[in-house]
């Protein structure tokens, strides 16, 4: 290759990377910042910005802690066992991937909205589950359900039985094995699982948006209360929220790409030992 | 008895029509230090992963000490098995992973933890790396990580012992001494041994018994000398050593060999018709015969020399006793050690007596 | 021993226990939370009863939004090919000053949350933006319009073509290039005839992944689009808007369409991919 062609694909990669990746946050900032740091942060100690970020952190959680539980049996049956229908149920699991976040919020309103299957017979009993948290709940659930049994899979599935059939002829129950064996070596996989669903659930968009019902201080999450403070105009405070929010999901994802690469070194380390 | 398997059959998960284990029946004494032998995909493997339950029979009757296996939670089959590629686990340090048979026993039951301790230090000495009970396992070579794998699989006190392929992945000086130091650990702790192996020879060396398998059926059953003198089947005798074979007729009491320069001999067999004869090239007797085969030397073993004789275009080696057993003007062969086969199965003689025996 | 027990003692369990709870638990995990609600997406527009659903399919309005959609995938995943194969290119091949930051900055898409995206880019190309003022001035508007959706797709669309591609030039061996050379063809030749040919699988790949994204996708997208009603409403936002409607039947129609055009594009992908893997086709895994 050629000085010139060289340094032609340089000029030209690090400008598009300049215009198409860097100029977005950096814009994010310079907006949040306009009129100064403190103006910024007040705007997020705005009681709606506080009830917008605990729910968001809430949902979070309670969406990581399920999928992440029920991912692990997942991914461990599906690793561990032959069965039939074994593809169909990988297939139905990679399935929330594909789907549209809008359709994902489309979903939950179907059987729970109020002229949903089951809506009005829950509303009866005072359960209210479309515009309510739990709606977000499920429709977060649905878009960060396949992402922990995706990534440690692969790594479970290469791992082989071995060492859980040795486990079990050593006397040791399900949860000891599932404790003390798999987990710990599919532990750095299993890690980056959990912090890509994070970052997903926090950021989650569409699906939220169609099943919360928009109600300020009530059911709006982080990304919401962007949508409506822009939509409002007020920029700054749009944009310290996003801001905000981007940096928890950056971070989030800047902690994976670092278990990531301990999980290869890891991986690389047992590769040349055996 | 203490590991009873009849009519054990095994049919391939989600293919019910490929048996891998077909109608295999076997009794292990206690004490017994038994090699299942046989070439890859002969079944061996299947049936050891059987006895440990890690591969679950179709059909059959398997008993630990006269109990139906089935209603055995793995920690009453009282088995100890040390896979192929070892199976360590990775993250654990060594003590760890010899511990964990212990660690992992319901409170009531597990020892205290200085106990615990003190048999992993115990293990660790009988195993002859002291030193090296914090080290984790990618940091061991193949052979320590070999007997790190059956410390975890003696720490619960197993009366069985498995092995699958133990000794696979080492080097052949490494396997001798291995080999030696289990067979002498075996009869040590009094433990009921079953090894799998392809090679023959560590089978002979360290096994009391030999089950030979070959399509997923045992073709013998027996001491590495009865399989040597009567080997049931000419399978038998090719998988245990270097085998040549003539064929040939029985007839009134001779076996007469269809190759030139091989000399017949008197065998006591009725039944008049065709036959295989199998000897082991040490077995091959020469004598010097002018016009007979031609000898050339091509090299030695065991301090023997290793002759090629050309049969008429034929090439057979044999191992003929010493150097100064020349044959200047050719050779012929006698054969009189050779088993007799027919139809794929042992011929035996009349008075019950082998000509391997003479 | 008695034949009778030989004969019908059979079993068939697994040693390793766990499997009967790590099948309920993902059966009902499953069950709940992908198949129940997707059922509901595809009974739903039967129940409505077939006058509601000709009346859904013959929204001129739906149709338009469709066609936004698609197009607007389609044109992004496409100028994204190049693009995507330039920066893969120059990651793997090239001596970049900066590598690791390029290398990190090309996921950033997938991190930063869509709405955040969204309110960005239009402000980013709106009329005061940076880029937008002064494409203002070429008399290029981009900020609520087709081009606007376009924007924002290949934003979002961008790392999936670098991720599928990357592995696999990362893969092809040099000396494959280095034959190329010793056999006289110039480097254009062996980029044309050698190079791309053996990446072609990903890049579709990549591509389809995008476009799938790029249809159904919503968030980076309405702050940017215009939102006007056949020209720039995606389909996503007209489920967005039939649900405010109250009209679920419109609703879901869009819906499903969406759901089996994403899902037929990661089916043609899955096949496309196991078609490599299993050398039907160039390409190295």
């Amino acid at each position: 290759m050629s000085a010139l062609t060289r340094w032609s694909l340089v000029v030209a990669t690090w400008l598009i990377v300049a215009v198409v990746l860097i100029l977005p946050p950096l814009l994010v900032l310079s907006e949040a910042l306009r009129d100064g740091l403190p103006t910024a942060l007040q705007s997020l100690a705005d009681p709606d910005a506080i009830s917008a970020i605990r729910l968001t952190v809430e949902m979070t959680v309670l969406s990581v802690v399920i999928n992440t539980v029920f991912g692990v049996l997942a991914a461990w049956l599906i690793s561990k066992y032959r069965f039939p229908l074994r593809g169909v149920l990988v297939a139905l699991i990679e399935i929330p991937i594909s789907v549209s976040p809008v359709v994902a919020g489309l979903v939950w309103l179907l059987l729970f909205g109020s002229q949903g299957w089951w809506g009005a017979a829950l509303d009866h009993y005072n359960i209210h589950i479309a515009f309510a948290p739990a709606g977000i709940l499920l429709a977060t659930l649905f878009v960060t359900f396949p992402y922990v049994t995706r990534t440690i899979l692969p790594l479970m599935e290469q791992q082989g039985r071995d060492a859980e059939d040795a486990a079990t002829l050593l006397g040791a129950s399900f949860w000891q094995i599932l404790w003390r064996v798999t987990l710990p070596d599919a532990r750095w996989a299993l890690l980056s699982g959990i912090l890509l669903t994070t970052a997903r659930a926090m950021g989650e968009f569409g699906a939220v948006s169609v099943v919360s019902g928009h109600i300020p201080g009530m059911t709006e999450t982080m990304p919401l209360h962007i949508e409506t403070l822009y939509n409002g105009y007020q920029s700054v405070a749009a944009f310290s929220m996003a801001a905000l929010l981007a940096i928890m999901a950056m971070t989030t994802v800047g902690f994976r790409a670092f278990f990531e690469n301990r999980a290869r070194r890891a991986a690389l380390a047992g590769d040349a030992g055996s | 008895m203490s590991v009873h398997i009849e009519k054990l059959i095994r049919r391939a998960p989600g293919n019910p029509d490929r048996i891998l284990l077909d109608q295999v029946s076997v009794d292990i004494p206690d004490g017994s230090f038994v090699a299942l032998v046989g070439p890859s995909g002969a079944g061996k493997t299947t049936l050891l992963r059987s006895i440990a339950g890690l591969d679950p029979h179709s059909s059959g009757l398997l008993t630990i000490d006269g109990r139906d296996f089935a209603e055995l939670t793995p920690r009453e089959r009282n088995v100890g098995f040390v896979f192929q590629n070892y199976a360590l686990f990775q993250h654990m340090t060594v003590a760890k992973n010899i511990s964990f048979g212990l660690d992992v026993l319901p409170g009531r039951e597990r020892p205290s933890k200085a106990e615990i301790d003190g048999r992993v230090k115990e293990l660790l000495e009988l195993i002859q790396l002291p030193n090296l009970g914090n080290a984790y396992p990618q940091r061991l070579s193949g052979g320590q990580r070999q007997r790190v794998a059956l410390a975890r699989a003696l720490a619960t006190n197993p009366k069985h012992l498995l092995l699958d392929e133990p000794f696979g992945a080492l080097d052949p000086v490494v396997r001798r001494t291995v080999r030696e130091w289990l067979r002498s650990l075996h009869d040590r702790l009094g433990l009921t041994t079953i090894l799998v192996t392809h090679d023959q020879e560590e089978a002979l060396d360290v096994a009391d018994r030999l089950v030979v398998m070959q399509d997923g059926r045992i073709v013998q059953d027996a001491d590495a000398g009865e399989l040597e003198a009567h080997p049931a089947t000419p399978f038998v005798m090719e998988f245990l050593g270097e085998t040549l074979t003539f064929r040939g007729t029985v007839s009134g009491g001779l076996f007469l060999p269809e190759t030139p320069h091989v000399v017949p001999f008197p065998v006591a067999i009725d039944q008049d018709g065709s036959a295989v004869a199998l000897i082991r090239p040490h077995e091959v007797r020469l004598t010097a015969d002018a016009g007979g085969a031609p000898v050339r030397r091509i090299g030695s073993r065991y301090g023997l020399s290793r002759l090629a004789i050309d049969l008429n275009g034929r090439i057979v080696e044999v191992l003929g006793a010493s150097n100064e057993q020349i044959f200047p003007s050719g050779a012929k062969l006698h054969i009189d050690a050779a088993r007799l086969f027919r139809d794929g199965a042992l011929l035996s003689m009349k008075d019950g007596r082998h000509a391997a025996a003479a | 021993m008695a034949e009778a027990t030989l004969s019908v003692r059979s079993r068939t369990s697994d040693p390793l226990p766990g499997f009967r709870l790590a099948l309920f638990s993902t059966l009902l995990w499953v069950g709940l939370i992908v198949v129940l609600p997707l059922t509901a997406l595809i009974v739903r527009p039967w129940q409505e009863g077939l006058g509601a659903m000709t009346m859904a399919l013959h929204d001129g309005r739906m149709f338009a939004a469709l066609r936004v959609s698609f197009f607007t995938a389609f044109i992004a995943a496409l100028i994204n090919v190049p693009v995507g194969l330039l920066l893969t290119w120059t990651l793997v091949r090239v001596q970049l000053p900066g590598r690791r930051i390029v290398d990190a900055l090309i996921d950033l898409p997938f991190a930063i949350p869509t709405a955040v995206t969204g309110i960005t880019l239009a402000t980013l190309y709106g009329p005061q933006g940076w880029l937008g003022k002064p494409l203002a001035h070429l008399g290029i508007s981009i900020a609520y319009s087709t081009a606007g959706i376009v924007v924002a797709l290949m934003f979002v669309g961008l790392p999936f073509i670098v991720r599928s591609v990357e592995p696999v030039l990362r893969g092809l061996p040099p000396e494959q290039e280095e034959a190329a050379g010793l056999l006289g063809a110039s480097s254009w030749q062996t980029v044309w005839r050698v190079v791309l040919p053996s990446l072609l699988p990903a890049t579709v790949s990549g591509f389809g992944l995008a476009f799938a994204r790029g249809i159904g996708e919503y968030g980076s997208v309405i702050f940017i689009a215009g939102n006007q009603p056949f020209r720039t409403e995606i389909a996503p936002l007209l489920v967005v808007v039939r649900l405010q409607e109250f009209d679920y039947a419109g609703a879901t129609s869009i819906a499903f369409i969406l759901l089996v055009a994403s899902m037929l594009c990661l089916a043609g992908v899955a096949m496309l991919r196991r078609r490599v893997a299993r050398g039907l086709i160039t390409g190295v895994n």
